[in-house]
Formats: structure tokens, sequence, C-alpha cells
């Protein structure tokens, strides 16, 4: 087990490895200056400003420099901020990132359990029907448009009660995180129900389904300790990348809802090329995305010694 | 009101999240604070995007400047009229190659240290510094030896400013500049103080605690892309005329329909439009309000003699068929846009009116005949059968994509010529511009400062920002012979011989002065739009019951 955890970690390190230089050599290859900005400026001061980001050496020797600033966890500050570290960037602006898309998570594996085993147990009759339509609706939907139609609902609501029902945007309470979490969760949780209700339909013919029946356990007894606690399983493996890709997936629904999250920083850093922190939130990213994969396989690894075994 | 932190969530129960959820249902709160509190005299606003840069030595961005003109002060100011008035100078005397200030012995750092003669000459000597790299150093190379010091050829102790005593500041000019002491209301020429400066080593201005404040607002809290609260100043020496007590910008979004959503909501006080959120506005029966930025967009050429457009006749034929009514009531639709006819904006003071009054611009009708033979000749001068596709560098915005289709099919049907349309991200686009990599570019320039000098030497030989690559010396004997006087006579008589080479050399095809279109909360009174500097300026605002 040691061996297989430790293996695994390895092979972690370096896919970050590959990722901080697929990034680096992409990053420098866009074209553009980062330095230039809409007023221009004396080839002293472009200059000077080059000396002060390190990047008036040769591209290895960057390279190399940066490497060895991020092994100590070092990404440099950022090119639009100025004086703002890169490392304060992403310990102010992730905490809110995560505590949305745990909310988003939660808000989707409760739903796409819960309709998931409705749509298997009233197969083919109307209550499947209308939530497979739903759920085909929330993969195919883009979540700004349901970002953007989530707020109008809620300043419509607001309206016609005129009261402040929950807030429209902004960050800082309970309430500010309701709305945006659900959007956000929307997409996963038509994905979570469709796995939950093929693998309920699988289970619903498995030997022990019928030995339970024969036995003559009353039906709410096989769903819940039988057919639900089985079929759970497939989706609990999806849900740690699901989990990596919520949290950091977040870019359109921080904007439309004013979220400090680091979504924001990452998109935008890639618009004007601010190197520190495209490599800095792409690397954290990326990491946080092998850790998530890395547990769930061990985790795996304890629940089926089958896959330690390949 | 409840208040929960988000953080509090990871020691919540999955029972209590919900019996939570359910129970911040029940028990909304009706009507939580809104936008505007007459008795306490607080505004809410929404920030279009974090402020990069409060380090006044160094920005360069709107929503920085627009902060740094609520929290500092320079030697002067606007007052409540738009009139420059005394700011941390009390009076000052200029003459044509000096300037001095009295500083008043009121104006206090928000630590209580009083603002000195010193903050001003260790503050502009760092503008200037080339290690700085401002990118906005230029504001000061009226200056002596500001340009020289800003280029590393003199040492920094060189610059025209000098601290007689604590509260005389001595200032020796380059050479006669008119527009000089409004300079000294911009945000690259506010005081710093040295010793707090070097206190907070390389992180000056990276949070609310690592400015000092000399202005009529402090900012209480900032919390990074969230939110900023800016509080009445109690250190201030003009604190008695300030009505507001907070400017609380609570929300930081770039979406132009969240904010619309928000001041529906009665969230916000204030907020701009675009094309898009303008229809809803309407539906909503706001009254729209109107403002011309001072910005000017025109589409600039490449004078490289590699490239075509070089040709003045190919250039005269794009202008004789361009229409810049019909450019502006159906490409740009939103109202408050004006048609481009000069360099120059409309808001431009002459020597006693707005300097388009006394020097009215040509406005060419479009004539097809003419431009078709205008056309013809520029191919002959050229040596060619048919003009090549021209190449459209422009910005990837909606509003410039549409404005490059328009004239891609204008210029196709009327003339029938080709424009190749190359569409590029911000950074890439400036890449290009700088490389000479394009024939016609999309592009638009906005006041640095009051005066028409912020226009009129842009497409000098020397300016950088001449990015085609224009060069006649008649122009650039103009410019000079502004620069070097004082009379308002001389210096507008040079601008409007400007204005006629602008024309008639075709140098560029003035498109649009941009209009924005923006709601206001009706109770707020006195906020001032202004087109340079602060915009917009709460500063002597006030909310009425």
């Amino acid at each position: 087990m040691l061996k297989y955890t430790l293996g695994r970690i390895l092979s972690g390190l370096v896919t970050i490895w590959f990722i901080a230089t697929a990034t680096f050599l992409a990053m420098h290859a866009v074209p553009g200056d980062p330095l230039m900005n809409e007023k221009a400026t004396t080839p002293e001061i472009r200059e000077n400003l080059a000396r002060k980001y390190g990047l008036d050496k040769p591209i290895v020797e960057q390279y190399v420099i940066y490497l060895g600033n991020m092994v100590q966890g070092d990404f440099g500050i950022s090119f639009t901020q100025q004086n703002r570290k890169v490392n304060d960037i992403i310990q102010d602006h992730f905490p809110v990132s995560a505590a949305l898309g745990i909310l988003a998570i939660t808000f989707a594996a409760l739903g796409g359990i819960l309709w998931g085993a409705l749509t298997a147990l009233y197969r083919n009759q109307l209550p499947d029907i209308i939530i497979m339509f739903l759920v085909i609706l929330g993969i195919s939907v883009p979540s700004f448009v349901f970002a953007a139609l989530g707020q109008l609902l809620l300043v419509n609501i607001n309206q016609w009660f005129n009261i402040s029902f929950l807030p429209v945007a902004g960050w800082g309470t309970f309430a500010h995180m309701i709305v945006p979490s659900l959007v956000l969760g929307l997409g996963t949780m038509a994905l979570l129900t469709r796995l939950m209700r093929s693998s309920m339909l699988e289970i619903v013919n498995e030997d022990f389904i019928r030995t339970a029946r024969a036995k003559g356990l009353s039906p709410s007894r096989i769903f819940f300790q039988h057919q639900l606690r089985n079929a759970i399983l497939p989706v609990v493996t999806v849900l740690g990348p699901q989990i990596a890709a919520i949290t950091t997936g977040g870019f359109v629904v921080e904007l439309v809802f004013a979220i400090p999250g680091l979504g924001r920083y990452f998109v935008q850093a890639v618009q004007q090329l601010d190197y520190t922190v495209i490599m800095g939130t792409t690397v954290f990213y990326g990491a946080f995305l092998v850790f998530m994969v890395i547990l769930v396989d061990i985790i795996y690894g304890f629940i089926d010694p089958r896959v330690r075994l390949k | 009101m409840l208040d929960f932190d988000f953080r509090d969530l990871e020691s919540m129960t999955m029972p209590k999240f919900f019996i939570l959820t359910l129970f911040l249902f029940a028990f909304s709160n009706p009507i939580l604070a809104q936008s505007v509190d007459a008795a306490a005299q607080t505004v809410k606003i929404a920030l279009a995007q974090e402020p990069p840069q409060l380090n006044n030595m160094t920005a360069t961005d709107q929503v920085s400047i627009f902060v740094l003109g609520h929290v500092m002060e320079g030697l002067t100011r606007y007052d409540r009229r738009g009139n420059l008035a005394p700011g941390v100078a009390e009076r000052w005397a200029l003459t044509e190659d000096s300037a001095t200030f009295w500083l008043r012995k009121d104006a206090k750092w928000s630590n209580g240290d009083p603002v000195t003669a010193h903050d001003f000459v260790f503050a502009w000597r760092n503008v200037v510094d080339p290690k700085t790299a401002s990118q906005y150093a230029f504001i000061l190379y009226p200056v002596k030896n500001a340009e020289a010091i800003n280029q590393g050829n003199k040492p920094l102790t060189d610059l025209g400013i000098e601290a007689i005593d604590d509260f005389t500041l001595q200032i020796t000019l380059e050479r006669p500049t008119g527009y000089f002491l409004k300079l000294t209301a911009f945000v690259t020429t506010f005081p710093v103080q040295e010793k707090f400066y070097r206190a907070t080593g390389s992180a000056y201005a990276a949070d609310s605690k690592d400015i000092l404040y000399n202005g009529a607002f402090r900012i209480s809290d900032w919390v990074h892309s969230a939110s900023l609260k800016m509080e009445k100043n109690p250190n201030y020496w003009n604190s008695e005329a300030i009505s507001l007590e907070v400017i609380d910008a609570e929300y930081i979004t770039a979406d132009t329909r969240a904010r619309l959503n928000l001041f529906i909501d009665d969230k916000i006080a204030y907020t701009q439009l675009d094309g898009e959120t303008y229809k809803d506005a309407l539906n909503n029966q706001f009254r729209i309000k109107k403002f011309v930025t001072g910005s000017v967009y025109f589409l600039e050429y490449n004078y490289r003699p590699e490239r075509i457009t070089h040709n003045k006749k190919l250039r005269q034929a794009i202008q004789a068929v361009f229409d810049a009514d019909e450019f502006v009531n159906k490409v740009l639709q939103t109202p408050g846009n004006l048609p481009g006819a000069s360099l120059f904006p409309s808001w431009i003071m002459g020597v006693n009116k707005p300097f388009r009054q006394e020097y009215p611009a040509v406005v060419t009708r479009p004539d097809l005949a003419k431009a078709k033979q205008l056309l013809q000749e520029a191919k002959a001068e050229l040596g060619l059968e048919a003009i090549p596709p021209l190449i459209l560098l422009v910005s990837d915005s909606p509003t410039a994509t549409k404005q490059a289709e328009y004239m891609q099919g204008m210029l196709k049907t009327k003339l029938d010529l080709d424009l190749k349309i190359d569409v590029q991200t911000f950074k890439q686009r400036l890449a290009k511009m700088t490389n000479g990599d394009f024939d016609i570019v999309g592009a638009g320039w906005g006041p640095d400062f009051d005066d028409i000098m912020t226009f009129g030497d842009l497409f000098a030989s020397w300016n950088l920002n001449n990015r085609g690559r224009y060069n006649n010396p008649e122009y650039d004997r103009l410019v000079r012979k502004a620069m070097n006087s004082n009379d308002p006579e001389v210096r507008m008589a040079a601008m409007a011989g400007l204005q006629t080479i602008v024309h008639e050399d075709a140098i560029i095809l003035p498109m649009y002065e941009q209009g924005v279109i923006y709601l206001q909360h009706p109770k707020i009174k006195g906020m001032r739009r202004t087109v340079v500097g602060s915009d917009p300026d709460f500063t002597y605002a006030r909310i009425v019951p």
C-alpha cells in the first residue's frame, strides 16, 4: 500500500512539473508584450520593468529561476497589481472559490442522488421524463445563462415582494452564497443524476435485490438499505474530479455575482498576459486537481484491493 | 441581519446547514440597507474592477485614479463646479519658467503628520526615477530635467523641484507650460510621505493600511476583488465642506448586467450602461443620463514606407466615403456619442470658448464620385492595378468588431476596397500596433490632462504613441510652437493649423467622440462627471432626503 501511495504521489509530482513547464512555454509563445500598456513607454522604462520582473534574462534562465522559486513556494509578484504577491492572491481568493465550490458540490451531490434515485424508481413514468428533460437542459445549457437568469429571477422576486429576499450579488454572508452555488452546481447535479439513474437501474436487476424481495422485505427498506447504498459508489468516484472542476471553474458565476474568487484572476491573467499570475494559478489549480485524483485513487486502493494489483 | 462568514461553513453540520437555509428564506430582512442613506450620508456603488494600482506614482487606469482622486489630494484640485482650486497649496505664483507654491499648514496625512513640501519632492523624484518605471512619468516632463532623468541621463537631484522650507515649494520648468497648474491636480503629481513609503518596503499601496491619505476620504476597508469602502477623512483640512460620510463600493464586477440588476434592486446608486443594458434600463423607466467622456476614436493609418496606406490619395478616398453621422446612428446606436470630425474633441477649451467653436473643423460630406476619382489616382500613383486587401487591426471587444465589419462592408460596396479584419486581444493588438503590423488600426485617445496639447502632440514624429509613424516637419513645427508658448492666442492658432493638417493630409479618420450613458440615484446631488482625473467625482456630493 505504501509503495502504491508513493508511486501515485511521485507520478503526481511529475504531472505538476509537466503542467508548469507546458504553461511556461505556452505563455511565452503567446504573442504580445506583457509589459506593454495603452500608453507607449520609452525603451528605458520598458527595460527597467523587464529587469524588475526578470524578463531581461534569457528564457532558459527565466525557466530555471522560476522553477527554483516554485519549489520554494514563491510565485513572485503580479504584473497587473504591481505590489501584490501571487501567493497572497491565491491565499485570499482560493478559500472563496472553495467555499462556493463545496456548497455547490453539496447541492449537486444531494440533488443528483435524490433525482437519480427518483427517476430510477419511476422509470419511464412522468416524473422520470420530466426530470430527465431537465437533466439534459442542465447539461447542455452553459452556466453563464443560468447565472444571468438566476440573478434576473432574484431581482424580479425582490421587486415583486418589495423585500430583499436574497442578495442579488456580492459576498460576505451565507445568503450571498445560495444562488451562485446552486447555479454553479447545476451542471454537476445533472451529470450525477444521470449517473445515479443508470447505476440504480443496473442494481435493480442484481441477484441480491431479487433475494431481498423474495424474503419479503418492504420496498422502502430495499430501496434505502440495498439499492441506494450500492448505487452510490460510482457517484463517489466522479465526485473527486468534479470537486476540483467546480472549485476552479466558477469564473462566470464569480463575475456575474461579484464574488471575489480565484477564477476571475485565473481568466483575467491570461487576457492581460500577467505571467506570474498565470503561472501561479495554473500550477496551483493543476496541483489541486492532481491532488484530488490521487486522493480518490488512494481511497479506492483501500476500498478495492484489485486497483492496487493492476 | 445575520452575519455569517463563509469560514463558519467548515464547522457546520449538515442538518444545521439546512435549518439555516430555511431560516434565511423565511426571515429575509425586508428593506435591508439601500443604496443611499440621507441620514447617514452614505452611498453605495460598484467598481468595474479591483483597483490594480493605488500607488499614485504609477497608477494609470481609471478605477485606481477614481479611488485616488477621493482619498488623496495634490497641490491643486477641482472644486464642486469643476474649476481648478487650491488643494494642499494655499496659493501660488507662476512665471514663464518657474512656479512657487505656498502650502497650507493644516493639510495633514491620515497619521496626523503635516503634508510638507518634502513629500512632493520625494514623490516627484520617484515618478521620474527610471527605476520606478512609471508609465505616467511624462506628465512631469514640463519640470526641468525630468525627461533627461527619466531616460537615465541625469541624477534625481537635478529635478527642478525644491523645498525651500516645509511649506514652500519651488518648481523650475523646462519650458513655458501654460497648463502646468492643471497637472498639479492629477494623481501622478500627488505627494507621498517618504518615511511611510520606506516603512512599507515594497508593499506600498498593496493594502488599505499601506497608504497614507491626505484627501477628503480614506479607505477604511478594502477586501481585494470584493469591496472597497471610503470614509470621510477627519484629518482633511477642508472636511467641513464634505457632506458624504461613506462611499461604499460594496461590489466589484465588470459585468454591466449584474451592475444594472444591483441598481434595480437598489443596492447601488450609480452604474454605467452599455448597448445591451441600455434597453433594459429603458424598460425599467429609469432616467438615463448622458456624458461625453472626452475620448476620441478614429482609424489610424500606417505610414511606414512599405505600407500602401502611406499614399495620401488612398486615405482621402476613404475619408470621402465615410459618413460619421451614419456611423454614430447606425453602428454605435447608444445615445451620447458625437460624430467625429477632428482630432480635437468638442469639449477642449480654446482661448475663451471651446476650441472647436473658435476654429470649427471641416466637415466632409460623403462624395462617392470624388472618392472613386481619388482611388483611381491612388492606384496610378502606387502603380497598382487593384488595391490589395488592407489589414484593419482591431481589439476583440464586440463593439470594435462591429465597427470593423461596418467599415469592411461600406468600403467594399462603395469603393470595392477589401478590408481584412485582424481581431486581437488587448496585449497582442498593442504589440502589433507598436511593431507596425497593420495598414489601418482602430484606435482611440483619452485626455491625460485638461489641455489641448494632450491631443495635439499625438502625431508629432517623436511621440511614441504615434504608432503609424506619421512624420511631417510642418506638424512637428506647429507642436513645438504651441509647446514653447504661454500665449493662448499663439497656441490655439498653432493647434488650428494642426487641425487643418489632420484633415487635409487625412492623417486619421475621426469616427466618434465617445459618450456614455448612466443611471444615477435621484437623491444624489452634486456628483460631478469629468473628462480628466477622478470620474465620477463624489467629493462634494450629498444625499438629499
